[in-house]
């Protein structure tokens, strides 16, 4: 039950401008980096700001950046590092910062707007809903999703190119679009709603290029790029190129015109 | 003349967990203008953190099950102090508020013919808890803000604004309910992140802010628990009902100490889970109260028979109510017997292979892994009670969620009182969000259209004054009316003091003169947190935000306490060792905790009256039909003679 001292680098600052400050902070056995910052709000600076709220890695609040990697804050365990380690904690890179460990994540909100809701199957009442098993478990997984958005802030797409956060969703979201198309009951086609093409032209599927960042960041283990992103993108491509698909929709979208 | 900002809506919603998300949905599609304010980011409440499931007797687990068994279930649970029409509505109504998820995309785990799929849990009499593995709270608010979306999608469609007729308002504190001539008018509130006051007017308000247990030292609890709606209610003149009862859920984690408190589900048991003392004995068969006697497996072969066949064996006693469990394993703790970290020994690793464990659990094995690395699969987790919930809450009518005495004011949720009784059944957390949570947002947005041209409006000295509350941290080191009264005070310093006083001083187990000593403490707390101050500006300043969530944690706990110590007698969560028994007298008393000073001075710093002030209510009795559920036999043990024969 040894505690030490550990020397901590964490970034304050807001909108105008910040930089990275040196505490030297006391660490116990068994303790996260959230318990340290923690520490530091209640003994050195109690105006330091962070985000976070179940401390038990369900919730998805206090993302950070710990020695560059993002990371939830609550589930990194400070036995990962040396003690002589200078530990760095900045705010998620990807995201304007409001203030020293806060970020603007409202660009995750605007994009989980533009993904059209689930759409219920006609007919079908409450209740009488039937799906098996085997045919959850994917879009299952997709839910485990606790919304800490790492995986938006590594995402090469937009991590360096600011440029592109129009176009393109991102991991998070595009998995969603994943989600509810491999949901069972989901009538988004039978509403005239092709999940796979607005995949495409609406959410910007093209722009990722599998280098799997996402997937290494999610601390909940979900194969995003493997389960959601590479599915997607050949369910995506198939519609393209099938010429009798293809045709299907010129129809439709003639009919539904008149 | 105040310059805040002010915006107008139909239905105010506090809270943005499973029960605020649910009353907003009702209130917006019931054609309301509604916004929802809440302390963390839309999706984050802590309705995440439930694991385990909801209950609902849809009966696809076993076709036995009815709404008036879970009926009995819950009032078994609660020992038979629940506002008995609200635990009958809860019973009635939660089917039907799963399986309205479904068509908002949820996707619970399933049977076998492709229905959802129900598991045990304790106190419950059929596997009736719909889930989805160990996060099933987290698949209820995802799917509930996603609703909240899909309407806001109709609404852009229609106006081309996503926000015209449903706002969330996230990383905002509401401060004050604010009244005009006795009814609700509005909230009083500000930005975290840029510490800007704002007023929303509205006629209708909905506290949904889930409960206290951030007022404990060890807790299931996250920051966002600490008692808002609760002091927000008392505040506006609304009484708080039967704050005594507080549930200690049984297993928490114990070790590693930074964690301590966090929750370990009840799934866990409900699956095949044991609990062990350090002599590797399974000591809750030691621990089954007259009450439940016949209900529970007296030799272990029988309880592990009763999970293959549970119409021909009884359940073990690992699934006893929680109240049960938790003092159980206080007792064995107490006695020498407990774990190296002053717990007891919770194994499935025996009970079940691994990748079952790992299908079913899957965030208990990642949480043990993780943070105290323990493979659960293979060895036995360690764990003691921790501080879950708060029974007690605001006085609502059953069948409307309004609040007694405020027209205007609405609460659902963990906020409200009464549903549960002393103690609370695992489950019935989820079903109550959704049951209580569309009838509050449906009777709001009635009693707001009601009031059609004739609305209360928002006086500037409210405002005023609310602002000059709100500021006072800032202050506090410039204070000059009480130059006696001491340096400004650290507020995480007076957190920590009070998590501990009530933690110790009125904790699982309770006795006179440790009570008496708690609102002695919080007295004295109360006349520091005065001067609470607090450094820098108010942009994003968590220092700031706890100072001001100390007032509702204080006032919160002289309930608990106060209430504690009024009652003699040892039910649920409430257990006096100076009074162990049951008592049936108590059983048809209600307790109220009222502010002292209704004018809303927070001066009242007398420690002989304090803030709050206690009243006796005798309840109403239940329905005939109702209690005709039960065995007279069964009944002999709860009611008073003159009830039996009434």
């Amino acid at each position: 039950m040894s505690g030490y001292t550990a020397h901590f680098k964490v970034w304050r600052g807001d909108v105008s401008g910040g930089g990275l400050e040196d505490f030297k902070v006391e660490v116990n056995e068994g303790e996260v980096v959230l318990d340290i910052i923690h520490r530091l709000q209640a003994t050195q600076t109690p105006d330091l700001a962070v985000r976070w709220n179940c401390k038990a890695g369900k919730c998805g609040s206090c993302s950070a950046e710990i020695n560059g990697r993002p990371r939830l804050m609550c589930m990194t365990r400070m036995s990962v590092f040396d003690r002589e380690e200078t530990i760095t904690v900045t705010p998620l890179r990807a995201f304007p910062v409001v203030r020293d460990l806060v970020t603007d994540v409202g660009f995750n909100y605007t994009k989980a707007r533009e993904v059209p809701a689930f759409v219920p199957p006609a007919g079908v009442a409450p209740g009488e809903y039937r799906m098996m098993q085997e045919d959850v478990d994917r879009s299952q997984e997709f839910r485990k999703c606790i919304e800490c958005f790492l995986c938006q802030d590594t995402c090469h797409v937009v991590r360096d190119h600011e440029e592109n956060k129009q176009a393109f969703a991102g991991p998070r979201f595009l998995m969603r679009v994943a989600e509810l198309d491999m949901h069972p009951l989901d009538a988004a086609a039978e509403s005239g709603l092709d999940r796979k093409t607005t995949a495409q032209d609406e959410h910007g599927l093209g722009y990722c290029n599998i280098t799997k960042c996402c997937t290494e960041v999610c601390p909940e283990g979900i194969k995003i790029t493997d389960n959601a992103l590479i599915p997607l993108k050949e369910r995506a491509v198939d519609r393209k190129y099938d010429p009798l698909v293809w045709l299907g929709s010129k129809i439709r979208r003639r009919s539904s015109a008149d | 003349m105040s310059v805040v900002d002010r915006q107008e809506w139909d239905v105010v919603v506090v809270g943005a967990g499973g029960a605020g998300l649910r009353a907003a949905i009702e209130a917006r599609e019931r054609g309301a203008r509604t916004a929802v304010i809440c302390k963390s980011l839309f999706g984050k409440a802590h309705t995440v953190m439930a694991e385990g499931g909801i209950a609902a007797a849809m009966a696809n687990a076993n076709e036995n099950d009815t709404w008036q068994v879970h009926f009995r279930d819950t009032m078994r649970g609660g020992k038979f102090l629940n506002q008995w029409r609200m635990a009958e509505l809860h019973a009635q109504e939660a089917p039907q508020r799963v399986w309205e998820l479904e068509t908002w995309g949820a996707l619970f785990d399933r049977t076998k013919d492709g229905r959802i799929s129900q598991r045990n849990f304790g106190g419950h009499e059929y596997p009736r808890l719909a889930h989805v593995g160990d996060r099933t709270g987290l698949e209820l608010i995802r799917t509930l803000q996603q609703k909240i979306v899909s309407l806001q999608q109709e609404d852009f469609k229609e106006t081309g604004d996503y926000e015209s007729r449903l706002k969330v308002f996230q990383e905002c504190t509401v401060t004050r309910v604010l009244k005009e001539d006795g009814r609700v008018c509005g909230v009083f509130a500000y930005e975290r992140e840029s510490g800007r006051f704002f007023v929303l007017e509205a006629p209708a308000v909905v506290i949904a802010t889930g409960g206290i247990g951030k007022s404990f030292k060890v807790t299931s609890n996250s920051w966002e628990y600490t008692g808002d709606g609760h002091a927000l209610a008392l505040l506006a003149g609304a009484p708080l009902l039967n704050m005594e009862f507080v549930q200690f859920h049984p297993t928490g984690m114990v070790w590693p100490p930074s964690v301590k408190g966090i929750l370990v589900t009840e799934s866990v048991r409900g699956d095949g889970g044991v609990l062990r003392n350090s002599d590797g004995k399974r000591f809750m068969f030691d621990y089954i109260p007259d009450v439940f006697k016949d209900k529970y497996a007296e030799t272990e072969e029988e309880g592990d028979r009763w999970y293959d066949d549970p119409d021909h064996n009884r359940r073990p006693p690992e699934l006893l109510p929680r109240d049960e469990v938790a003092r159980a394993i206080n007792a064995e703790v107490k006695e020498g017997r407990g774990s190296p970290h002053g717990g007891v020994f919770l194994d499935v690793s025996t009970r079940m292979p691994a990748e079952v464990i790992r299908r079913r659990l899957p965030s208990m094995y990642h949480q043990f892994k993780e943070l105290a690395d323990v493979d659960i699969t293979a060895e036995a987790m360690e764990v003691g009670p921790t501080c879950h919930y708060v029974m007690g809450g605001v006085a609502v009518e059953s069948d409307t969620a309004a609040a007694r005495g405020v027209p205007g004011l609405y609460a659902a949720g963990e906020v409200a009182g009464g549903m549960h009784g002393s103690n609370r059944l695992g489950g019935n957390s989820l079903s109550d969000l959704l049951v209580f949570g569309r009838r509050a947002g449906r009777h709001a947005a009635e009693y707001a259209a009601g009031l059609s041209g004739a609305r209360p409006v928002v006086d500037d000295v409210q405002i005023d004054a609310a602002a000059a509350e709100a500021l006072r941290p800032f202050s506090a080191e410039a204070e000059t009316e009480e130059p006696a009264g001491g340096p400004p005070e650290n507020p995480y310093t007076l957190h920590q003091e009070l998590q501990q006083t009530m933690n110790d001083l009125v904790g699982i187990i309770r006795r006179e003169p440790e009570m008496e000593q708690a609102l002695e403490k919080l007295v004295e707390l109360r006349v520091r947190a005065r001067r609470a101050g607090v450094e820098g500006h108010r942009q994003f300043n968590p220092g700031w935000h706890l100072a001001l969530d100390l007032r509702n944690m204080l006032l919160v706990s002289e309930c608990v306490a106060r209430a504690a110590l009024e009652r003699t007698e040892s039910r649920g969560g409430h257990t006096r060792e100076d009074h162990p028994g049951m008592d049936r007298a108590w059983r048809r008393i209600n307790l109220l905790c009222a502010l002292t000073d209704p004018t809303g001075g927070l001066a009242a710093t007398d420690p002989v009256r304090g803030q709050i002030e206690l009243t006796r209510e005798t309840t109403e009795p239940v329905r005939a039909d109702l209690l005709a559920l039960f065995d007279k036999e069964e009944l002999v043990k709860y009611l008073a003679e003159e009830e039996l024969y009434e």
